[in-house]
């Protein structure tokens, strides 16, 4: 395989709150290759946005105590902030979850997307303005030229994420990451949206990191996944695999639970019991114990490291390590 | 809970007729604009919509945000009165009903909100929202309230001792219990559920699922489910209209509609649900359709759906398309459908 574009090694950010240091990111490493879309999978708080938070470096008030983030031979966990501002937006762009909270509601479109060649290419104004409004039209926005003029207000919510990754491509960087681009939007707009990142991915071979709460955005969309649960990666592996094969006990349990458009009869949903724990209180041992159908002693004492599980596959499962298969009723 | 059950028997309606009957349903909302405020147009939220629900069964409702899903669910229950048609209750026209003859129907039909943070007060215990329809509806006192409180939380899978506590100390999952306990708390036979799930984690949806089901069948309830994951109400539901617009688009069992769509509007619905199975994602054939929801204000003439439908000609511009029948228990509102 190609060498990795991005390298996240060991990563772990805390917050400091009243209750204590919650560890937000705890110790997850992946690598993301050229070309390819990685997506990062979890529920909420489980880590995977403030994962890309911090190799964006605006993981702020978090602050990111071990780890690195290699990207073209250097450390983004430790570049200065003047480094740091060339390669955000210009090699590594963002698209987050709400384009209406991201997009400056008193500037218009075509100002706000021409910005990262304004700054990064210095360009010259018009020049700028020129490219926003090739790549709003490349993005499917209707009439770019004359839209570029509006504000984000009168643009849907499917439109103002095309203008967000619109904004992200100007610069053409070797990795976008997208987090929960479709949450927010309907399932035809979201359908929409999807395509034009596999378009994207297709066209500019942008390497892409796709955060998502949704298994079946993955299941279209991603060649490889992390699974991640209370901070740290409980699961990576090819999608393909994963999907049909399980090793860690939450990615079973999850894919278990979720109701299927295409299921042929009704069967009762198979809940995985309990809550996510509190990344302030975490329980000993393997966080997802407390919750698991597989669980052994070992589990609630020692915490599992990420290890290989059959020939493609990652799990933090002790069970699964020992080379038990994953199986119930 | 057996003398709780029996009562619910009294209250049942066991005639084949519909236990909800709902008859060009109109719901328009006044826009004003201007420096005097004047009305200046319409939103049609909810359009002329004909709906049957019978007892005990569970009607999905689907359609993307703005369609009027949930304003025809909170005109169902009369929470809105309709500017026009009429809703019809256990045979009874509760379109019009006012004052105390709207409050006993309140006894009959509850819904449960999505948001489970914004729908309950945060300054009240667990007991007080539970106990609150209790006491409005002078149900229970004293003694037999509290233990009517406590054996709802018991039937919601909460734990009594809860009562004293207050909403921020629970999660998304346990707030939504709540409300499914207050909903209950009337014994209705009729709840709307207005996307009940969406604002819970992924892991915690399966648990509320399987709950209302267990409910339902415990209670005898009928369910208006509304939400905008089609896989969920699939799996929830024993018929499903789609609807689009404020109207409805097409009517059938959840299997017929995911096999058999005929309308374009929930074909390309459909092949926008993605599948979490690779294998599956992979060989889909995507109808992607194009454009966003035109506005209720001003909606398209003829079938709403024809400024993104790839199958729209002329007639389709020219005249709305009735609600017809396709085969068995499948309707839709199409010139020109989808082949079976």
């Amino acid at each position: 395989m190609a060498q990795p574009l991005l390298e996240v090694d060991d990563l772990h950010t805390v917050f400091s709150t009243k209750e204590g240091v919650v560890k937000a990111v705890d110790g997850v490493s992946f690598e993301l290759y050229p070309g390819e879309t990685l997506g990062i999978v979890g529920e909420s708080g489980c880590g995977k946005s403030v994962t890309a938070m911090s190799i964006m470096r605006l993981q702020r008030p978090g602050r990111i105590v071990g780890g690195r983030v290699m990207f073209k031979g250097q450390d983004l966990t430790r570049v200065s902030d003047y480094e740091m501002r060339e390669i955000r937006g210009k090699e590594i762009a963002m698209i987050f979850q709400d384009p209406m909270t991201s997009l400056n509601p008193v500037y218009r479109v075509g100002w706000q997307v021409a910005e990262p060649t304004r700054l990064h290419n210095s360009f010259d104004p018009k020049r700028a303005l020129a490219s926003a409004v090739e790549m709003l039209g490349r993005v499917g926005i209707p009439s770019p030229a004359a839209r570029q003029k509006d504000y984000p207000h009168q643009f849907s919510g499917g439109m103002r994420q095309r203008v967000m990754i619109a904004m992200g491509l100007t610069t053409t960087p070797q990795v976008l990451i997208a987090d929960e681009p479709t949450t927010a939007l309907d399932v035809t707009i979201q359908a929409q949206i999807l395509d034009l990142l596999r378009d994207v991915n297709r066209e500019f071979g942008t390497a892409t990191i796709l955060i998502t709460h949704n298994l079946g955005v993955v299941a279209g969309m991603c060649q490889r996944l992390v699974v991640m649960y209370a901070g740290k990666i409980v699961e990576s592996g090819p999608t393909a695999d994963v999907f049909a094969n399980p090793k860690h006990p939450y990615t079973w349990s999850l894919l278990r639970s979720i109701p299927r458009l295409d299921a042929e009869q009704h069967e009762p949903l198979r809940p995985i019991e309990g809550l996510p724990p509190s990344l302030v209180d975490l329980p000993t041992g393997c966080a997802f114990h407390p919750r698991c159908v597989f669980r052994v002693d070992r589990c609630s004492r020692d915490t599992p490291p990420l290890a290989q599980v059959g020939s493609t596959q990652r799990a933090a499962c002790w069970v699964t390590q020992a080379g038990t298969e994953l199986k119930g009723g | 809970m057996a003398e709780t059950a029996a009562k619910h028997l009294s209250k049942a309606w066991t005639t084949n007729e519909p236990l909800v009957t709902v008859s060009d349903l109109k719901v328009w909302f006044p826009v004003a604009s201007g420096l005097m405020q004047r009305t200046t147009g319409h939103v049609h939220a909810v359009d002329g919509v004909d709906l049957e629900i019978k007892a005990g069964e569970t009607l999905g409702l689907v359609g993307e945000s703005g369609c009027g899903k949930s304003t025809l669910g909170r005109t169902v229950i009369r929470l809105i009165e309709p500017t026009a048609g009429t809703v019809t209750f256990k045979g009874e026209d509760i379109t019009h009903r006012r004052g105390e003859k709207l409050r006993v129907l309140r006894r009959d039909m509850a819904m449960i909100f999505q948001d489970p943070y914004a729908s309950l007060d945060p300054r009240q215990t667990v007991g007080d929202i539970v106990g609150e329809p209790i006491d409005v509806h002078g149900l229970a006192k004293g003694r037999e309230r509290q233990d009517r409180i406590r054996e709802l939380l018991r039937i919601v899978g909460m734990n009594p001792r809860f009562v004293d506590r207050y909403p921020h100390e629970f999660s998304g999952g346990q707030r939504q219990r709540i409300g499914i306990a207050r909903a209950l708390a009337v014994e209705p036979t009729f709840i709307v559920c207005d996307e009940p799930i969406s604002a819970l984690d992924v892991s915690i949806q399966a648990q509320i699922i399987n709950l209302l089901e267990n409910l339902q069948s415990k209670f005898n309830l009928t369910y208006l489910f509304i939400a905008h994951d089609l896989s969920v109400v699939k799996h929830i539901s024993s018929r499903i209209a789609v609807m689009y617009l404020g109207k409805i688009m097409e009517l059938a069992p959840g299997q017929q509609l995911y096999r058999r769509p005929r309308h374009p509007y929930t074909g390309s619905l459909l092949s926008a649900i993605p599948i979490p199975d690779p294998k599956i994602e992979l060989k889909r054939q995507r109808v992607i359709i194009q454009g966003d929801v035109a506005s209720p204000v001003n909606p398209p003439s003829g079938c709403r759906f024809r400024t993104r439908c790839p199958r729209a000609r002329q007639h389709c511009a020219e005249e709305v398309p009735p609600l017809e029948s396709f085969g068995a228990e499948q309707m839709a509102a199409c010139f020109y459908p989808l082949e079976a």
